[in-house]
């Protein structure tokens, strides 16, 4: 016969919301989480193919004229001069296409559209030019051309993606101390409740910690079994994701933005989820069993 | 001792319980009774006084080092005080599991006594199953189960007929005959005539020893 536990813990009324509670809190966290790791992920993916690598623009003539086929070929012919640069090359009509679908979607003629002459330039590793003075180079063979190293752009997106992890965290941080004080206030509520059954101990014997070790589990259980709920829930929400994207219903899956991809850190982090919370409940609980009991004659 | 900024409810009592006795504590109602037995199971502690148990003060006593000493002390109180969503099985295992012993001997120990309580066929019953006797011999039982030194009943026969009244009684002195120093708080006069154990009697918040004269039965 498996044997009772000495306080009734399972019978308040916290052992019925507490969990619901913790499963909001964690699946919140988990899309926290996912978020934040997920955009980590993107930039870093967007930095990895952005190095060492710049964008030449030639522009076109005032009237609306073509770049001369000459002066795209003179500038080709000076970057293939320069040292440290592998190579450049002209994008090509498909090449646009695929550049503008996400704005301008796939049907669209880039060659009827005034467009500038692009050039992607590769650097040879561990190569920094510097994009004004390469600019002031082109320009005796092509006037007007402009240098693009990407660097501003990319230091202005680092630092969003830098606030909005820094965001996610601060939620997840918010998250965790809601739950400390929920468990804080239920631990409280639960010995108010048995301080009964809780002073009888106390006169047979039990120590502060024998009190606790009942608190402390509890809350483990409610954490553990809570926090299983949200991951659940944020596991349906990435399928439904998932399936959302396969339909091409995203913006990441036309090109405008990276397509949703959790890293594995990301994915430990919200695995673990629901051990965090069980974790939280637990040691949250204990001390504050311990704190309540130790003021006691 | 007094509670909170009230009157005091004891004061100026002396009393030296000697190992291995049987005591009876009498008294009017509201005379401290139940006040010297909280002290003496460390309930409360002494407003000013000293009390040393077990050779320990425990006025001074740090509240660690408090349920060591407890354990040594066997309870049973007026109102029973058993858990009641445990069974008589679990109720009286509570001191040996609080003191940390291995379930395979808490259950034998434990069916054991309640089977010389009486209440073999009530091993899984809830307290509020059992009747009154019943529930005060689970009390008894609870507070004998780890053979404690002291053991401390607030009026144990209040609710038992005059036989059962007269069992318990008699189960108490096996203790004792064991080494269990015994203090009993009641009312029951016959029985402190028939047992003839030393009284000590309390009224006016202070306290008088009377020596213990056995009646034939």
């Amino acid at each position: 016969m498996a044997r009772s536990r000495d306080l009734p813990l399972d019978r308040d009324g916290s052992a019925r919301f507490l969990p619901w509670l913790i499963a909001l809190m964690v699946y919140l966290a988990a899309l926290a989480i996912a978020g934040g790791a997920a955009l980590h992920d993107a930039v870093q993916t967007w930095d990895a193919g952005l190095a060492g690598t710049l964008t030449v623009e030639l522009p076109r003539g005032a009237n609306g004229a073509g770049v001369p086929q000459d002066r795209v070929d003179a500038t080709l012919t000076l970057l293939g001069q320069i040292p440290g640069i592998a190579q450049a090359t002209r994008l090509d009509g498909p090449a646009e296409t695929r550049l503008l679908a996400p704005w301008l979607g796939q049907d669209v003629d880039v060659q009827a559209l005034p467009l500038p002459v692009l050039i992607d330039v590769q650097l040879k590793p561990g190569v920094a030019l510097d994009s004004d003075t390469l600019a002031q180079r082109l320009r005796i063979v092509a006037p007007g051309t402009t240098v693009e190293s990407h660097g501003s752009w990319l230091d202005r997106l680092f630092r969003i993606a830098h606030l909005v992890e820094i965001g996610a965290g601060a939620i997840v941080g918010l998250i965790g101390l809601v739950a400390v004080i929920t468990v804080i206030f239920t631990t409280r509520t639960g010995l108010a409740i048995h301080a009964p059954v809780v002073q009888l101990v106390h006169l047979i014997g039990a120590s502060d910690a024998y009190v606790a070790r009942q608190f402390q589990w509890q809350a483990f259980r409610l954490g553990l079994g809570g926090g299983g709920i949200g991951l659940v829930m944020t596991l349906v929400s990435f399928a439904a994701l998932k399936w959302t994207a396969q339909q091409g219903l995203l913006p990441g899956e036309t090109g405008l933005l990276p397509a949703f991809h959790l890293p594995l850190a990301g994915w430990i982090a919200v695995l673990a989820l629901p051990l965090l919370m069980g974790l939280v409940g637990l040691v949250t609980a204990r001390h504050t069993v311990l704190r309540t009991l130790g003021r006691m004659p | 001792m007094r509670y909170g900024s009230g009157p005091e409810v004891l004061h100026d009592i002396e009393l030296d319980l000697e190992p291995g006795g049987f005591f009876f504590l009498t008294g009017p109602s509201g005379a401290g009774k139940s006040t010297l037995l909280k002290l003496m199971y460390l309930a409360e502690r002494p407003t000013r006084g000293r009390i040393t148990l077990f050779e320990r003060d425990v006025a001074v006593l740090p509240r660690a080092q408090l349920p060591a000493l407890r354990r040594r002390i066997g309870v049973v109180f007026q109102e029973f005080r058993l858990i009641e969503h445990l069974s008589a099985l679990d109720n009286v295992a509570l001191p040996l599991r609080v003191a940390g012993q291995g379930e395979g001997r808490v259950r034998d120990h434990v069916v054991d006594l309640l089977n010389w309580v009486g209440l073999a066929d009530h091993i899984h019953a809830l307290p509020r199953e059992l009747s009154g006797g019943q529930q005060q011999r689970l009390a008894i039982a609870r507070a004998v189960i780890s053979q404690p030194s002291l053991l401390i009943a607030d009026e144990p026969t209040g609710n038992v007929d005059d036989a059962i009244a007269l069992r318990l009684l008699y189960l108490f002195e096996e203790l004792n005959r064991r080494g269990t120093t015994v203090v009993i708080a009641t009312h029951n006069q016959a029985l402190i005539d028939r047992f003839g154990h030393p009284v000590l009697h309390i009224e006016g918040g202070r306290l008088e020893r009377r020596p213990g004269s056995r009646m034939s039965a």
